[in-house]
């Protein structure tokens, strides 16, 4: 029997959300207002305020990834290693990513902001505010709050895979803990590492709301360029051209993992 | 110079209270094939993973050349383990694997190379240094397992049930393998297993454990044929483990009927156990052997037939080669020295209780 139609639904889900979204940008990314064929709207990166947006983009997103993948590791080591109970905090962990991501982040405004609660008790203990709010700090903390969890999970996932055995068998031929670390688990660790970077990398380069809410406006990335294109400029054909611009990136993170991680050992969704 | 290799001395050991090891002496001499044999959960593997250096014993000693080894960590010990999932470094080719060893060691180049293509060799898989892990089989992998542990030269090599995971032909070939790479090396080898064919076709010494206690320990023949209880006789092979009382030195009777045995020394009106193997057991023209019966249930085995008799109200195992189908009459008879008398435990815990050496 063949079983093909029970596919359709997906078929027709997939060209409506995403091949006829993207064929749109590519449309309006390659064309001027009148509709005939032109580069300008991809040219346009080279704009210095594009430059500049896309440059602070790569910086902010590449600290964010940096510290995520340093929060992330040892955490996900402690999960792989707190057997019994690892579901619970695993839970725990994830909790937040189930609250909605513009409250999260609408959340540490009020923490963050000049008035706001940590000032508060800073003052209240006689300590001297900080100026955190639309600070370039605010958005990568931002981010990091955000993306954490798509680093923790695909290592934890690849770390609780390893098996004892294997660890034992690495201490059993003379490694010590330090050795079996560096030769054996983190080489093992790879593709979940990768796959990580990627999760929170792409979305951190992205991200305009983070740096509108945390960021004041003031400082703008890459993503809120081509936000304002779409919503204020009401230029569609140059925000598709720098969306297609960025897309570069999001490709070489795909075939970052499709190298690293062959067997897709580090997906965890 | 039969000084032990390994010696380990009042062992116990504990999971939370959950007793896994009580009280446990075994001596293994150098160059000797020995196997731990006992159902899942008698301590075997904990057993092994404390002389391996993975498990700490809560109480006792262990001895590596007569040095108290107890509480060195698994990297610093002169031996190795061939783990029962072969636990191969999925990242590293064949090559580095077997390698990995001898690098922490900081051994030269060229000696590490000429070490792998020895120890391929002797596992039988030269050339395959390229190769990465997914590519083999699971012998294949096991036998890789194997060379990455004696690389190392260890005198003493743990294998904690590394023929499970593989089909029964290649367990059958694996076993003349292991038998042959022990004479070859001639270093000494702990086996763990729960099989008993496996026990018996490769080891010099037997020690059958049951509940953290060590049942007997002897040749694969002296398990076999004098099983000391009827833990043992019932875990070797087949056996028919009937109730019995010995009448006097050389008497015992079975259901209700008296059969000559050899054993002495029990006294007299003792009950006990009595243990006769299937093979053992003669199936003769109805009224010539000691005790009347009726075949039950027959099963062609290949080798032998496999037929139950119910005689003096006990269901009898019998192997013999001749065929009585279901419901032919037979007599049974059983030769004196086929008889195996043991004490009963006098309770339930003396059933585990072990036998030291």
């Amino acid at each position: 029997m063949n079983r093909k139609f029970l596919s359709f639904p997906y078929l027709i889900w997939m060209a409506g959300f995403t091949l006829i979204p993207l064929l749109l940008i590519f449309y309006y990314g390659l064309t001027d207002r009148a509709g005939g064929f032109t580069l300008d709207n991809v040219k346009a990166i080279s704009s210095p305020e594009c430059i500049q947006a896309l440059l602070r983009s790569l910086k902010l997103s590449c600290i964010s990834t940096v510290i995520c993948l340093i929060l992330a590791y040892p955490l996900a080591m402690i999960l792989k290693h707190s057997k019994s109970r690892n579901s619970f905090i695993v839970f725990i962990f994830i909790l937040p990513m189930w609250m909605n991501f513009l409250l999260r982040t609408m959340a540490w405004q009020v923490l963050l902001d000049k008035n706001g609660v940590i000032n508060n008790i800073l003052s209240f203990i006689g300590l001297p505010s900080l100026n955190m709010i639309n600070t370039t700090s605010a958005i990568v903390f931002g981010m990091v709050y955000n993306f954490l969890p798509f680093m923790v999970l695909p290592m934890y996932n690849v770390l609780s895979k390893i098996s004892d055995d294997t660890i034992e068998a690495a201490h059993d031929l003379g490694a010590n803990a330090f050795q079996t670390f560096i030769k054996v688990i983190l080489p093992l660790s790879v593709p979940g590492i990768v796959s990580g970077i990627t999760m929170v990398f792409v979305p951190a380069l992205t991200t305009f709301v983070i740096s509108d809410i945390l960021g004041g406006g003031m400082i703008l990335l890459i993503g809120n360029v081509i936000e304002q294109e779409f919503t204020f400029s009401n230029n569609w054909n140059l925000g598709s051209g720098l969306s297609l611009v960025l897309m570069i990136f999001i490709i070489i993170s795909m075939i970052m993992i499709a190298i690293f991680d062959k067997d897709g050992e580090g997906t965890v969704f | 110079m039969n000084q032990p290799l390994i010696e380990l001395n009042h062992i116990s050991k504990y999971f939370g209270k959950t007793m896994v090891l009580d009280d446990l002496n075994l001596s293994v001499k150098e160059n000797e094939f020995i196997t731990l044999l006992g159902p899942s959960g008698c301590g075997k593997t904990t057993t092994l993973r404390i002389i391996g250096g993975f498990e700490k014993p809560t109480e006792g000693t262990v001895f590596f050349e007569g040095q108290d080894i107890t509480n060195l960590p698994a990297n610093k010990r002169n031996l190795n383990t061939v783990f029962q999932k072969y636990a191969l470094f999925t990242h590293m080719s064949i090559a580095e694997n077997i390698a990995f060893g001898l690098k922490i060691k900081n051994k030269p180049k060229s000696y590490i190379d000429d070490k792998i293509k020895y120890a391929l060799k002797l596992v039988n898989l030269d050339g395959f240094e390229k190769r990465s892990v997914s590519s083999l089989s699971g012998g294949q992998q096991q036998r890789i397992a194997i060379a990455r542990a004696i690389v190392n030269e260890p005198k003493l090599l743990l294998l904690d049930e590394p023929l499970g995971a593989l089909d029964l032909k290649l367990r059958q070939d694996m076993q003349y393998e292991l038998i042959r790479l022990k004479n070859e090396l001639g270093i000494t080898f702990i086996y763990v297993t729960h099989d008993q064919e496996e026990a018996l076709t490769m080891s010099d010494t037997i020690v059958v454990m049951n509940q953290g206690y060590i049942q007997q320990m002897g040749t694969p023949e002296d398990i076999y044929n004098e099983p000391e209880n009827a833990f043992v006789a019932d875990f070797i092979g087949d056996s028919n483990i009937i109730d019995g009382i010995m009448l006097e030195d050389k008497l015992v009777e079975i259901l209700g009927v008296k059969f000559p045995c050899v054993d002495t020394g029990f006294g007299r009106n003792k009950p006990v156990d009595v243990v006769i193997r299937p093979e053992d057991v003669d199936l003769l023209e109805p009224g010539k052997g000691r005790l009347e019966g009726v075949v039950t249930h027959i099963i062609f085995k290949g080798v032998h037939y496999e037929m139950e008799v119910n005689a003096g109200g006990f269901e009898w195992l019998v192997h013999s080669t001749d065929c009585h189908p279901v419901g032919s009459k037979v007599s049974i008879s059983v030769e004196p020295f086929d008889i195996q008398i043991m004490n009963k435990p006098e309770s339930e815990d003396e059933e585990a209780i072990g036998v030291d050496e």
